[in-house]
């Protein structure tokens, strides 16, 4: 039998979606925890912005769903998810990681994904919109660098000018990420000011918009930002939970897990993992805060646990602050975590009680990191490995299924592992 | 009869008004501050009130802000620093300021403050319009301050009509599309923004900033609006001053003549 044969007579697979994509909302009544048509989640969200920048987001604002609903972006979209990202990311189940925990465990591949993390699904459905907008130039901020990444690989695919702004700290600590967006032709730019990590390149990026707001767009990495950007994201991140759908549905029988498990800094993934089961009330929603040091410590980034409502970039949010109103620089090992904000949904989440919020220190994150690569052999980010980390404070079923969104992949963060290891065996 | 109105009213000369940052470059310069630019003449201060993350604003207004919070700045000593402040001074003084510190002092609580100060005016660029109208516009007029917004070269037609429609005192004309303390000229294409607008024939009177530095560019936004606002190069100026009475007067001498 010819391998094509073969292939073609295998039944189908987890991974290959199947005939009835793309199920429909269960209601047409709003979700009490989407976006209403304000731009708020609840109390939270809104679009406070200078007026320099309002014509810009209201532009956004005006045209982001018609241009997602067009057929030829949805076309254009779906196919380069599944030819260019090498989407559907497998749902997969980890075996030996569920006989340690005596449950079901799945993990949301997003770490395949080409570029290594689940920023791809968003930066790839802003460009595709940043073109019809007619815009030339784009302008990203990024913090671990898999957003930045993700930015200048679509500008190249698209043959658009690029300039991502990274703060200085973050520079030096995940330096291959910056030679990967020099390769792909990004102009990567330090953000020199505060505490020179990812809130002082969001910081930059803005004042960069508000110098040139006619042909650029500005590709906001998060569920952070003014309204439309944290809907705008979770929408394009969807893919994740959709995908989640029918993958658990061919391997356990049933669409809903009992568990959900993501990182959350600004929150990006978690939204995308989130999204269908925002309203499946029986599915736990967990979002695992970076605590860096630990939560009671002056070094840490769970701002649900700390913060106090503010307003950062655009957004009125939980934020880490001052009683004086001066954000806080955060702290985690992770440079994908230490935002001092988090998008407007999770405030109101927490605010509401559909979600979870638990936190993952350093040390236990590093340590879910090795586990997993000793036992699943997957090295994942250092941002997923949060999510990992939290498997240890839940109490689950033997019936249980729990999925974790393992939300990228932890080559760039080798050089930390390797540290923390020497450390630890000192 | 509104500070803020009658300056606009009491003279046909180019109003000069002037921002610092509160706390910088010395905790206690504010009140020394104040002081010299009245005794300088100038016709209106705008006080900065220092925030972590100001995003409209380029590198020499972050960097005083940066100073100022190190120095040990907030607002509650602010409004400490200001008390008295009509002994020294009867021109307007508006206080520009990004939203976050305002909301942990608690907005009501903050407006009152103002009003019981002497503040005139507030300059808030961070509080869209919509939420101003919703949820603020009654306690602003209640304490008699004049919410100042701006506009600037991409505002539409319509939602400058809308915004001086909304506005009392006068508003903030950005002069082009950036953040504060662009040391570039002003271009033909700026010119002709000033051009359009002037010729929309607002209620408002209309004060220019951002970029404007020395009597050449005051001169000329001048030439388009009631006036100019100088920031960024006034907090440079001070920066390096050893004598802030004389540098002071010597910086409005230079504007005014």
């Amino acid at each position: 039998m010819s391998k094509l044969a073969n292939e073609q007579m295998k039944p189908e697979t987890q991974n290959s979606k199947p005939e009835t994509q793309n199920p429909k909302p269960k209601t047409q009544n709003p979700s009490p925890f989407q976006v209403d048509e304000n731009g708020y989640y609840g109390n939270f969200g809104g679009a406070f912005i200078p007026e320099m920048l309002y014509p810009n987001v209201e532009e956004l604002r005006q045209r982001y769903l018609g241009i997602m609903a067009e057929p030829s972006f949805q076309q254009e979209f779906q196919q380069l998810l599944k030819d260019y990202v090498g989407r559907p990311s497998p749902l997969y189940f980890a075996k030996r990681l569920s006989e340690k925990y005596q449950t079901n465990i799945f993990l949301k591949r997003e770490d395949l994904n080409h570029t290594g993390a689940h920023k791809v699904n968003n930066t790839l459905g802003q460009i595709l919109l940043a073109k019809r907008l007619g815009k030339q130039k784009i302008i990203a901020e990024t913090g671990a660098g898999q957003h930045g990444v993700a930015t200048a690989t679509v500008c190249a695919l698209m043959g658009m000018e690029c300039i991502v702004y990274m703060g200085e700290v973050d520079i030096a600590r995940q330096r291959p990420n910056v030679e990967r967006m020099l390769m792909l032709g990004a102009q990567v730019i330090p953000a020199l000011t505060g505490s020179r990590t990812l809130k002082d390149a969001t910081n930059e990026a803005m004042r960069h918009w508000i110098n040139h707001p006619t042909d650029t767009h500005y590709i906001i990495g998060s569920v952070v930002g003014p309204h439309p950007y944290p809907d705008m994201v979770a929408r394009f991140q969807s893919v994740i939970s959709e995908e989640m759908r029918w993958q658990l549905k061919a391997q356990t029988g049933r669409e809903n897990p009992d568990y959900i498990l993501a990182c959350v800094g600004g929150g990006s993934n978690a939204a995308g993992a989130f999204y269908h089961y925002l309203d499946e009330e029986e599915v736990k929603l967990v979002a695992v805060e970076a605590a860096g040091h630990g939560v009671h410590t002056d070094k840490s980034a769970a701002t649900t646990f700390l913060g106090k409502v503010g307003i950062l970039h655009g957004s009125k949010t939980l934020l880490m602050q001052t009683a004086d109103g001066q954000v806080i620089e955060p702290h985690s090992i992770s440079a994908g975590l230490d935002y001092p904000g988090i998008g407007p949904i999770y405030a109101h989440l927490k605010e509401k009680g559909r979600a979870i919020f638990l936190s993952a220190t350093d040390a236990e994150s590093i340590e879910a990191g090795f586990l997993l690569a000793e036992m699943e052999g997957i090295i994942p980010a250092i941002e997923s490995a949060h999510a990992l980390a939290a498997l240890d404070q839940l109490d689950f079923q033997a019936s249980d299924v729990v999925v974790v969104n393992l939300s990228g992949r932890g080559d760039k963060d080798l050089q930390t592992y390797i540290e923390w290891k020497k450390k630890r065996n000192e | 009869m509104n500070r803020i109105k009658s300056c606009f009213q009491q003279t046909d000369r180019p109003i000069l008004n002037i921002f610092f940052t509160a706390g910088f470059p010395r905790l206690e310069d504010t009140r020394r501050i104040i002081r010299s630019l009245d005794r300088a003449g100038v016709d209106m201060i705008e006080i900065g009130i220092p925030f972590s993350d100001p995003i409209a604003d380029g590198p020499t207004i972050q960097h005083s802000s940066k100073l100022a919070l190190d120095n040990g700045m907030s607002l509650k000593l602010l409004f400490e620093q200001l008390e008295g402040l009509r002994e020294d001074t009867g021109i307007p003084i508006l206080l520009m300021g990004y939203l976050n510190p305002v909301m942990q002092f608690g907005m009501d609580n903050f407006l009152e403050k103002c009003a019981e100060t002497g503040i005139d005016g507030l300059i808030l660029p961070d509080l869209p319009i919509s939420e101003y109208e919703k949820n603020y516009q009654q306690a602003f007029q209640k304490n008699g301050l004049s919410n100042i917004f701006l506009i600037s070269p991409t505002t539409a037609e319509n939602r400058i009509r809308k915004i001086d429609a909304l506005s009392e005192g006068f508003i903030y004309m950005v002069s082009s599309s950036s953040t504060t303390g662009k040391t570039s000229g002003l271009s033909a294409k700026q010119l002709a923004y000033f051009e359009r607008v002037n010729a929309m024939a607002l209620e408002n009177p209309r004060l220019i900033g951002f970029g404007i530095k020395d009597a050449e560019s005051f001169r000329q936004a001048s030439a388009y609006a009631r006036g100019a606002i100088i920031g960024s190069a006034f907090v440079k100026m001070l920066e390096g001053s050893l004598d802030l009475e004389g540098d002071i007067l010597g910086f409005v001498k230079s504007l005014k003549g």
